[in-house]
């Protein structure tokens, strides 16, 4: 049985300690590509999480059904199933969100964030720990990808969630801000270079936390394509 | 011995992709019916910005043809009719811009006067060619009740290229292409204007009337 305590170790895990982009490194090409606005980088984010959640699930439901030799491509297979099904589903019903990450979607095949987790943990522990990890991690994830994009938005456009009613409904127009007035916002950190940038500079920021908080920097960061 | 583990494995595997290909079956045909829906809304949304809904009372949407323009590429021209007479037509029309290409959706009424012009999809870049949209400069709307004889085919262009229409600010690129793009729209429907007319009144009205009434239209 897992305990309470280690539910909020894989919490924190996800969120924090081991954040998948800020401290594994991994899954930077949509973290770079998607955030030039935060509401593309918490729809990309929440996209990501409900694959990861489904497809870490849906190993460990079947981890003792198939062989080491072939785990690989059964990953990729349910991953890719997973990356498919979302892709109906918000082409189907969340249309607008689509028509701004839809050419992206597809591309969550090949974030390493997924498989690394899986591969990881979900093939070795029980449905439960494994469907909190895929949770917490995507959670991380669309947290990192949130505030990458965020602080591009906010210095480049000067608005906060533009645009986050056609994500999550008329009822969160409230969100959508404008902290600068137009136009004179840095263009550069909507283009790519603000990508790296600020990816780079929250990295750095993460890690001055965790010194400062006493705690022995990890750096485990296990490098795949990007 | 290792030739029956390798079949395990394979029907392992096999086991898993038809296990996992019915779910997608599954999900397909509970979301299929639903995407086609969007799709047809996205193109009507699209159709409703360039054909003022007062002067049709027809699908959009449905009522089309297919014509070559002078490329050899095919163009879907939307007819818009009001009691079987044609009152404006749209279509789009691509050019290539700063980056990828620029596609621009126009109406057309049957003297060749544009009735409204929306890009549809782009990817200039933000800040400096994304004024093309109308939800960020109302440059766009500029091109409305123009036709190619106003102004002389040799405004068609941007100021900077001795046109009458403004460019922006560090992307002259941008513009350049959609000034082109609408003008090459314009000419395919003048090149095909007859024929447009003509098709839809042998599609779906006796032809004598149909000719008469769209002459009147033509007027």
């Amino acid at each position: 049985m897992t305990t309470i305590a280690e539910y909020r170790a894989i919490a924190r895990e996800g969120l924090w300690d081991n954040n998948g982009v800020l401290t594994m490194m991994l899954g930077l090409c949509p973290a770079m590509a998607m955030t030039n606005s935060a509401t593309n980088g918490l729809g990309m984010g929440l996209a990501t999480a409900a694959v990861m959640t489904a497809s870490t699930m849906l190993v460990s439901v079947f981890r003792n059904r198939f062989s080491q030799e072939v785990r690989i491509p059964v990953f990729v297979l349910i991953i890719a199933t997973m990356v498919t099904v979302v892709d109906m589903c918000m082409n189907a019903w969340m249309h607008e969100l689509y028509k701004v990450l839809g050419l992206f979607i597809p591309l969550i095949v090949v974030n390493c964030l997924p498989f690394a987790r899986i591969e990881m943990f979900a093939s070795k522990n029980p449905v439960l720990p494994s469907l909190a990890d895929g949770f917490f991690m995507g959670a991380g994830f669309t947290l990192a990808l949130t505030t990458i994009g965020a602080v591009r938005e906010i210095t480049g456009s000067g608005t906060l969630f533009a645009d986050a009613s056609l994500l999550l409904g008329p009822a969160f127009k409230f969100m959508e801000m404008r902290l600068l007035p137009a136009g004179t916002g840095i263009l550069m950190m909507i283009l790519p270079p603000g990508a790296f940038l600020v990816t780079g500079l929250l990295v750095v920021c993460k890690r001055m936390i965790d010194e400062r908080s006493g705690k022995a920097v990890q750096i485990n960061a296990a490098h795949c394509a990007p | 011995m290792s030739s029956q583990r390798t079949l395990i494995h394979g029907m392992i595997l096999g086991a898993f992709c038809l296990g996992f290909g019915m779910l997608l079956v599954m999900t397909n045909s509970f979301t299929k019916d639903d995407i086609a829906l969007r799709a047809v809304e996205d193109r009507q949304n699209s159709l409703r910005q360039v054909i003022p809904d007062s002067i049709h009372d027809n699908n959009l949407a449905t009522d089309t043809l297919t014509m070559k323009n002078d490329q050899g590429k095919e163009v879907i021209v939307y007819l818009a009719t009001r009691e079987g007479k044609v009152t404006g037509v749209a279509f789009e029309t691509s050019r290539s811009g700063y980056s990828g290409e620029i596609k621009v959706m126009m109406g057309v009424d049957p003297q060749g006067k544009i009735l409204g012009a929306r890009v549809l999809s782009h990817k200039e870049t933000p800040g400096l060619g994304d004024k093309i949209e109308v939800k960020k400069s109302d440059w766009m709307l500029r091109f409305t009740g123009l036709s190619l004889g106003n102004p002389p085919p040799d405004k068609w262009k941007v100021k900077k290229d001795g046109g009458q229409f403004d460019q922006f600010a560090g992307a002259t690129i941008t513009p350049r292409a959609v000034v082109r793009a609408i003008r090459e729209g314009l000419e395919f429907f003048d090149a095909n204007k007859a024929n447009i007319l003509e098709f839809k009144s042998t599609q779906t009205m006796g032809a004598s009337t149909g000719k008469a009434q769209i002459k009147e239209a033509v007027k």
